[in-house]
């Protein structure tokens, strides 16, 4: 506020002594508008991280509140000495990457089909916002009935033998499948709104010098498109890196299924152990920031607000 | 006319104060009269009805709300454990799970139970129960139910029952191998229910997982122990679900006729004559097998003690309000309306109770020779241990298990490391 105020002065003239009054006057207004923001920020937001970054350098079990030390980093050593934490990055990993590129490739198709429909246009994109739409815990509780054998009718159409939520590999699959059938449509949502982006004049001229409809797609749609699929894909890595509730329904993280968060979740609210909790929560923390700080230093991904550099 | 004014000015004034009093004497009252209880909903209205008797005869001195919990345990400790680390004032009574008395108490949410009501419910309770309930040589809660496990066969396939584990194995996969069902039913899942079939086996076996002091006492008592869970899940007489199977997996296979023997708790008993009649004919009861061909079984006890927050408003009407709940008429209402064994011994003899409870004395048996769960604060990275340790059970190697879990156990205790 403070330098637009500035900016609208030009700066080779010298200002007049009651202008730059006034523009302190100003300057002063705009803090004192921002504060309550600021204070407001600051005390749901920027006191509860460096509690949890306090907190994670310290002994705090719940349990034994007399034991309660400062520890440094000791906390950190352990989580990233345990084979629990590696298992857990490994999973999320996992269900990160494959379940953003289905629902990549998924959210393309059907954003080029809404984009395309000819007829009910609002039918097909309320229609397919659907599953969004639904509870996540919700739709989390009924595919956990409907691969449960003797329950649900997925076993048996499919001849499973055993329980599909018992063994860790198949767990993950059917966490990926309720990830990617619930979140598909926000992605289909973030690229139609970068098909937009395309003109139909571009097309017609690749059109008319040859080009197939793959050309069109490779060669014109997705270059346009490409900071629209940054953003998408960005927004949707950051979020399925932090995922708990469908774990958390589907399958508790047993089997070895937890995600980072579950087992943060499970030093916190079962171990009562704020230090290793906190600890865990810090370096989710880190490792969002390092994704969302690579994918816009690295990828040139604009975030939201900034121009692109295109 | 400023006569007038004061008139008014007056009655203004006495208007406020009225509606300040009118809170403030609700409140008051709240504070002064109602203590709440925490526990899960017992679906026979066993809770719900003591609570009514006990405020009834309090004659105003109390009255119990009572507020209910989830009805599984680790959802009940969780809900409970975030409030007490807060210093929630609103909770008065617990329903406490019987492991979770030194964790509770290290972390000073309950208080010590005071020595005259530490006289007048010990008298004739179960030395088991009450040991649950103790942690440093202090009385931390009130013993309220118990529960045991019984070893549940079909008479119809097997005379005379087994007396050790070694005998059942081999007797169900003798049926097994004459196409009869031979399965034993027990709990083989990665929960707390595979903790207590290891603890009841280890016990058996006469050894310990962690000593008086809570240092951990895993030996060769712990081999033997895995050996037989390990034995079990890998001949044809476990139930080909068993890393997955809970109590009521448990109970619906025997009740499906595919079973020879269960491993269970009572509610087995009413449920099958309810849902499987021709079962429930031929089901007979014994106590559970021992480990050697000398020894008893000394089974994990289970159960409810009731614990009053630190944090409470109104200990002393809490403590006599927990006092009643577990009262005579009260315990006996419980086990005949919701099957939960009584923690007071003469009821095991009260004509009111046998009929619903045929197996009474085998289970008071059961009881006096009961084992504990180890006992520390820190039961539950214990337990998550225990459990990750020896699931699934056919995968345990038993020669390596004394050395495993004495070295996870151990930063176990000292809450070391991650919750699996």
């Amino acid at each position: 506020m403070a330098s637009a105020t500035e900016t609208l002065r030009p700066a080779s003239t010298p200002a007049p002594r009651h202008a730059t009054r006034r523009a302190k006057a100003e300057r002063r207004l705009a803090y004192w508008l921002c504060a309550p923001a600021v204070v407001v920020m600051l005390a749901v937001t920027a006191y509860p991280i460096l509690y949890a970054v306090w907190l994670s350098l310290r002994r705090a079990d719940l349990r034994f509140p007399a034991q309660s030390a400062f520890v440094g980093l000791a906390n950190y050593a352990t989580v990233l000495r345990s084979g629990l934490w590696w298992q857990a990055v490994a999973n999320t990993l996992i269900i990160t990457i494959v379940s953003v590129a289905l629902e990549l490739v998924f959210g393309m198709v059907i954003a080029l089909v809404m984009h395309r429909a000819l007829i009910g246009k609002t039918a097909v994109r309320t229609a397919v916002l659907i599953p969004y739409g639904i509870i996540t815990v919700v739709a989390a509780f009924s595919w956990r009935f409907a691969w449960t054998p003797n329950l649900g009718y997925l076993p048996s159409w499919l001849h499973l033998t055993g329980d599909p939520l018992t063994s860790h590999a198949s767990s993950l699959a059917i966490i990926i499948l309720a990830e990617v059938w619930k979140t598909t449509p926000f992605m289909s949502l973030l690229l139609l709104a970068g098909l937009a982006l395309v003109s139909n004049d571009l097309l017609e001229a690749a059109r008319i010098d040859g080009a197939g409809a793959w050309q069109r797609f490779t060669n014109v749609i997705l270059p346009v498109m490409k900071p629209a699929i940054l953003v998408a894909i960005l927004f949707r890595v950051m979020d399925a890196f932090r995922i708990f509730d469908n774990i958390f329904v589907l399958t508790q993280g047993s089997n070895s299924t937890q995600s980072v968060s579950i087992l943060g979740y499970d030093q916190l609210f079962v171990g009562l152990n704020l230090g290793i909790g906190s600890a865990i929560s810090v370096l989710i923390f880190l490792i969002i920031a390092v994704i969302g700080f690579g994918f816009i230093k690295g990828f040139g991904a604009a975030a939201p607000g900034m121009d692109t550099r295109r | 006319m400023p006569e007038q004014r004061l008139r008014k000015a007056v009655g203004r004034l006495a208007m406020s104060l009225l509606l300040l009093a009118i809170p403030a004497c609700t409140a008051s009252q709240a504070a002064s009269n109602v203590v709440t209880f925490y526990i899960f909903n017992e679906p026979g209205g066993a809770f719900v009805h003591a609570a009514g008797v006990c405020t009834q005869a309090a004659q105003g001195r109390y009255s119990i709300r009572l507020a209910l919990l989830p009805s599984n345990a680790d959802g009940q400790r969780q809900q409970l454990v975030r409030r007490l680390a807060a210093h929630d004032p609103s909770i008065d009574i617990m329903g406490m799970d019987v492991v979770w008395a030194p964790e509770f108490a290290e972390a000073g949410w309950v208080k010590p139970v005071p020595d005259d009501i530490k006289a007048q419910v010990s008298t004739g309770t179960l030395a088991a129960a009450l040991q649950t309930a103790t942690w440093k040589q202090t009385l931390y809660a009130i013993p309220f139910n118990s529960n045991t496990q019984l070893l549940w066969y079909r008479k119809d396939l097997v005379p005379t029952p087994p007396t050790t584990w070694d005998q059942m194995i081999s007797e169900a996969v003798a049926l097994h191998q004459q196409g009869k069902p031979g399965r034993i039913e027990v709990q083989g899942a990665q929960y707390e229910g595979l903790v207590v079939w290891f603890n009841s086996l280890v016990a058996s076996a006469g050894g310990r997982i962690l000593d008086d002091n809570g240092n951990v006492a895993v030996d060769d008592m712990s081999r033997q122990a895995a050996d037989i869970m390990h034995r079990l899940a890998t001949s044809p007489a476990a139930d080909p679900s068993l890393s997955n199977e809970m109590e009521d997996q448990n109970r619906l296979a025997f009740e499906a006729g595919n079973a020879a023997f269960e491993l269970n708790y009572p509610f087995v008993y009413p449920s099958a004559q309810k849902n499987a009649p021709a079962i429930a004919k031929n089901m007979a009861w014994a106590p559970w097998p021992a480990v050697t061909a000398t020894g008893t079984s000394h089974v994990t006890i289970g159960g409810i003690n009731l614990g009053i927050s630190a944090f409470s408003r109104h200990p002393d009407q809490a403590f006599e309000a927990a006092t009643c709940l577990r009262n005579t008429g009260n315990q006996r209402y419980a086990a005949i309306k919701g099957g939960l064994p009584p923690t007071i011994e003469a009821l095991y003899a009260d004509p009111a109770l046998r009929p619903s409870y045929p197996f009474a004395d085998t289970i008071l048996e059961t009881l006096r020779n009961a084992s504990i769960r180890p006992s520390t604060p820190a039961y539950t990275n214990v337990s998550l241990e225990i459990q990750s340790a020896l699931s699934p059970p056919s995968h345990i190697d038993p020669p390596k298990v004394p050395t495993v879990l004495s070295k996870r156990l151990q930063d176990a205790i000292e809450s070391r490391g991650l919750v699996p």
